[in-house]
């Protein structure tokens, strides 16, 4: 009985647009277990439940390879649905709640019981009267199942606290009739410490019920005190599948991470680059920025003028909003420090005209205009911060200059494009960040910060760009900032990497620095601490 | 096959409908015996009355706060202006004789303070249209409404002396509708208006060619207004509105103000509503006041689509385009059906059934085509 397997899905395919997202993966989850899935952003986790749940983007896309089977039996789910009707349930990260509904009615939400009247039996289920005693009593049931006696049934979900929500959810899933299985997907993400104390312990009790929970989370300790087992994906392959008691954070982490780390830059040349720790480029003490969804809460850093520095971690940890708040996108507190000179950040513009430029993460939205041409692309900032590409007292395009500037940044970016008139918005991922960057170059800047520069692009436009990175880091000696997600990429191009977790700057690390070693700095977790 | 298709979105299908329907009117024109001298000389005029107005959109559209129904802002300010100017030049004299430099300075007068009035309005009404983005459209339209009803207690109460404007047994108020044949009417358009006023050296300003007139001082200023418009979008301030208006974060990250470009567009677009009623007052020689300008915007806004400008995106061709082919229709129909059907008022009902039905039209076709 304990050893039966509630789901196995076997030698899962996944393809997004010629993009192999999934490949050949296993994964299998017995009854009453908490298994834990991990890996990196972009592993894999989210599409391997995407296709468990037949979410309608699996379907839209082509589908997928491979089998899924449930209590032994071969499924097919086209929809959430279906699987629901399987008795798979989701505990959602963004919960599912409606607010001005009080917690009963969410829990019987879509199920709600009802007993027929005149009108129903004319017009309809639709009309039939609640029963309201029967579903409070139900929802008291789930509640009390999972330890919640302190949440009254009749409460309103608006101004609960965060946890309390998360609990009503997963009393919402338990009061599913004949649901087998649980996904939690980043459950703690949101809770303070004791209320991710109690999940936990939450967890344990709806396993001992016989209910299996898969647990996808990017806190190594969390899984070490909960889950019975551990399946791990790295680039959409399967790893391994272990016990947690045979393994060991430390083990856990390095399995996460480890990659062929490839270096980019040739080391064959001699590296002429002088960095000292004198001469000081961008400086940030007690840098805060509200930017939400990546809160940044008091930085300190020194970066060195030349180097190229890289900011890693994972999403949501604030290390997007380092670069946003520098260009004045959010509000800013702390001091931005340039070549010694604190920046007035409340001021539009500062950083552009001290020298900074900035290639977004988000292309499409804050990078480019999709609508104008390529030419007008690359020349704007330059034309609007250093009066470059403008005549006479109106200041009217130069536009003989610009198109020549265009030209030129086309053939040295190698942008495939049909000239610089065509529009930014029908280029390709790849080349559309190259038309950012060169729209950053225009400015010469002494420091160019640059978001996720590889995402959505393909194989070999990575490499150009990172390539291209690396030359004008070497070439011309702007000092590079990398704010990236993928280790892999900092780790073959920067000189420094620094790994925020929380808002904070966690470590600074070398690029050679053990994988291990990086992927407890990742989840935020001290070497020291788990070596003990 | 694929060229015909390429073709048809490059111009835009609502406009290949329209041009069509402008098309067939003009064909059954003279198929009815209608003058084609006439005919033309009258699209003409109807052009150039209305091309200010709807270049007025221009600006707004650039800056993002969409079509700008609430030009009637920009008219009020233009309408006022006029007043004003009539009434300054009564009371120093300067169109006593009808010479040539009064009704010149009577006319500059009354663009100076117009464009001043626009400029403070347009800026205030920017501002308000910053703090409700996202619903710009649907509450310029109401303040093109509202500022309607604020100008017609103003008209009431203006205690002015000059006969041509007030009431003549009340003493006080304006007149809904203020002839402009003893000022500035007709001086940019009116070969008659010209010939009698102005020295031989300014003769060209408005011309008989046997049965066509030209009203060349007015294409002159409307020509003058579109190349300024348009060098103004190649000008450092122009593309950054341009931008604003197209991707508020790319213009924010560029170091700019977003809400103060758009609070210069709408500036602009306010002192473009002004200019554009005085042409269009001096061009039909009357100042039409109290309701009349109410559905102004509504023309303005249905030319410029027409045209093929969207939402988003709007440029002098489409203004030109726009403004040919709507006001075309509109001088071509009555005519037209009046020779088909004269019975009663239905020829001016079905002027204004085609009229509202082309506005209705290109506001649900806001797509355009992509060349110009």
């Amino acid at each position: 009985m304990e050893n039966e397997s509630i789901l196995s899905m076997r030698n899962i395919s996944k393809e997004y647009f010629g993009n192999r997202v999934l490949k050949n993966v296993d994964f299998e989850v017995k009854k009453g277990e908490i298994h834990a899935l991990m890996g990196e952003n972009g592993a894999g986790k989210s599409t391997l439940m995407n296709v468990l749940f037949g979410m309608p983007v699996i379907h839209n896309t082509g589908g997928f390879e491979g089998e899924v089977f449930v209590d032994g039996q071969k499924v097919d789910f086209r929809n959430p649905r279906d699987a629901m009707l399987a008795g798979i349930g989701m505990v959602h990260q963004e919960f599912m709640l409606i607010p001005a509904f009080n917690v009963a009615e969410n829990i019987k939400l879509g199920r709600e019981i009802g007993h027929p009247t005149a009108l129903s039996k004319v017009f309809g289920d639709l009309l039939d009267a609640m029963q309201w005693k029967q579903m409070a009593a139900d929802a008291r049931n789930a509640l009390d199942s999972i330890g919640m006696q302190n949440i009254e049934e009749y409460a309103q979900v608006a101004g609960m606290p965060i946890g309390y929500k998360q609990f009503v959810e997963i009393a919402r899933e338990i009061d599913k009739t004949g649901i087998k299985l649980l996904v939690f997907d980043e459950p703690t993400a949101v809770l303070t410490e004791s209320e991710a104390e109690r999940l936990l312990e939450i967890m344990r009790v709806i396993a001992s019920k016989g209910i299996a929970i898969i647990f996808i989370t990017h806190r190594l300790n969390e899984i070490m005190t909960v889950a019975d087992t551990v399946t791990i994906l790295r680039d959409g392959e399967f790893v391994t599948r272990k016990p947690i008691a045979e393994t060991s954070v430390v083990q856990i982490a390095e399995l996460m991470i480890g990659r062929k780390v490839e270096k980019l830059v040739d080391d064959t040349d001699e590296d002429k680059r002088q960095i000292s720790e004198d001469r000081i480029a961008l400086e940030l003490v007690d840098y805060q920025v509200n930017m939400p969804g990546e809160l940044v809460k008091g930085m300190d850093v020194k970066i060195r003028e030349g180097e190229i520095f890289g900011f890693g971690g994972l999403a949501g940890q604030g290390k997007i909003g380092i670069a946003n708040g520098i260009m004045g996108l959010y509000d800013v507190n702390g001091e931005v420090k340039v070549f010694g000179k604190t920046l007035n950040l409340s001021k539009l513009g500062e950083a552009l005209r001290n020298g900074i430029a900035f290639v977004s993460e988000d292309r499409r939205g804050v990078g480019l205009l999709l609508n104008e041409s390529i030419e007008r692309n690359i020349i704007f900032s330059a034309m609007q911060i250093d009066d470059n590409f403008v005549n006479g007292p109106f200041k009217i395009l130069d536009k003989a200059k610009a198109n020549r500037h265009a030209r030129e940044m086309i053939k040295n970016l190698d942008i495939r494009c049909t000239g610089p008139a065509q529009t930014a918005g029908s280029l390709s991922g790849g080349n559309q960040q190259k038309v950012c960057l060169a729209r950053a170059l225009t400015m010469v800047p002494r420091i160019l910060i640059v978001a996720e520069p590889t995402r959505g692009i393909d194989i070999g436009a990575k490499k150009l760009v990172l390539e291209y990175l690396a030359r004008i880091n070497r070439e011309l000696g702007v000092t590079v900032v990398m704010v990236s997600s993928e280790l892999v990429e900092l780790r073959s191009l920067c000189d420094r990497i620094a790994i925020v977790a929380e808002g904070k700057v966690f470590k600074v690390m070398a690029p050679d620095d053990p994988d291990a070693a990086y992927g407890l700095a990742m989840a935020g977790m001290q070497e020291t601490a788990v070596e003990a | 096959m694929n060229k015909f298709k390429k073709v048809i979105e490059d111009i835009g299908l609502p406009r290949l409908i329209i041009g069509a329907f402008f098309l067939v009117l003009v064909v059954s024109s003279v198929f009815l015996g209608l003058k084609p001298a006439s005919i033309f000389s009258d699209i003409l005029r109807r052009v150039v009355m209305y091309s200010i107005l709807v270049l007025a959109m221009v600006p707004g559209v650039q800056a993002g706060i969409g079509l700008n129904f609430g030009i009637s802002l920009g008219i009020a300010a233009g309408l006022f202006g006029s007043v004003v100017a009539m009434e300054i030049a009564f009371r120093v004299g300067w169109t006593e004789n009808m010479n040539a430099g009064g009704l010149w300075l009577t006319l500059g007068t009354a663009l100076l303070l117009s464009i001043v009035l626009a400029t403070l309005f347009g800026s205030l009404y920017g501002m308000l249209l910053n703090r409700v983005k996202g619903s710009e459209m649907t509450v310029a339209t109401y303040v093109g409404f509202s500022i309607i009803a604020f100008m017609n207690i103003v008209w009431l109460m203006l205690y002015f002396s000059n006969g041509d404007l007030i009431w003549p047994l009340q003493g006080r108020g304006m007149r809904s509708t203020v002839s402009l044949a003893g000022s500035f009417g007709g001086i940019l358009s009116d070969p008659v208006k010209v010939q009698a006023t102005q020295p031989a050296w300014l003769q060209w300003l408005a011309i008989k060619a046997g049965d066509i007139t030209l009203p060349i001082g007015a294409i002159i200023l409307l020509t003058v207004l579109c190349i300024l418009v348009w060098f103004f979008f190649r000008s450092k301030a122009g593309i950054a509105m341009s931008a604003a208006g197209e991707n508020q974060l790319f213009t924010r990250s560029s170091g700019i103000n977003v809400d103060r470009m758009r609070i210069m567009g709408t500036a602009l677009s306010t002192v473009l509503g002004a200019i554009g009623i005085i042409v269009y007052a001096s061009i039909y020689g009357f100042l039409q006041l109290y309701n009349a300008p109410l559905m102004m915007g509504f023309a303005s806004v249905a030319a410029v689509l027409i045209g093929g400008a969207t939402v988003t995106r709007a440029n002098i061709a489409n203004v030109l385009i726009g403004t040919l082919l709507f006001q075309g229709i509109l001088s071509m129909a009555l005519p037209v059906i009046n020779e088909v059907v004269n019975i009663g008022t239905l020829p001016e009902i079905m002027r204004i059934i085609i009229s509202n039905g082309i506005i209705l039209y290109a506001l649900s076709k806001t797509k355009g085509g992509r060349a110009a």
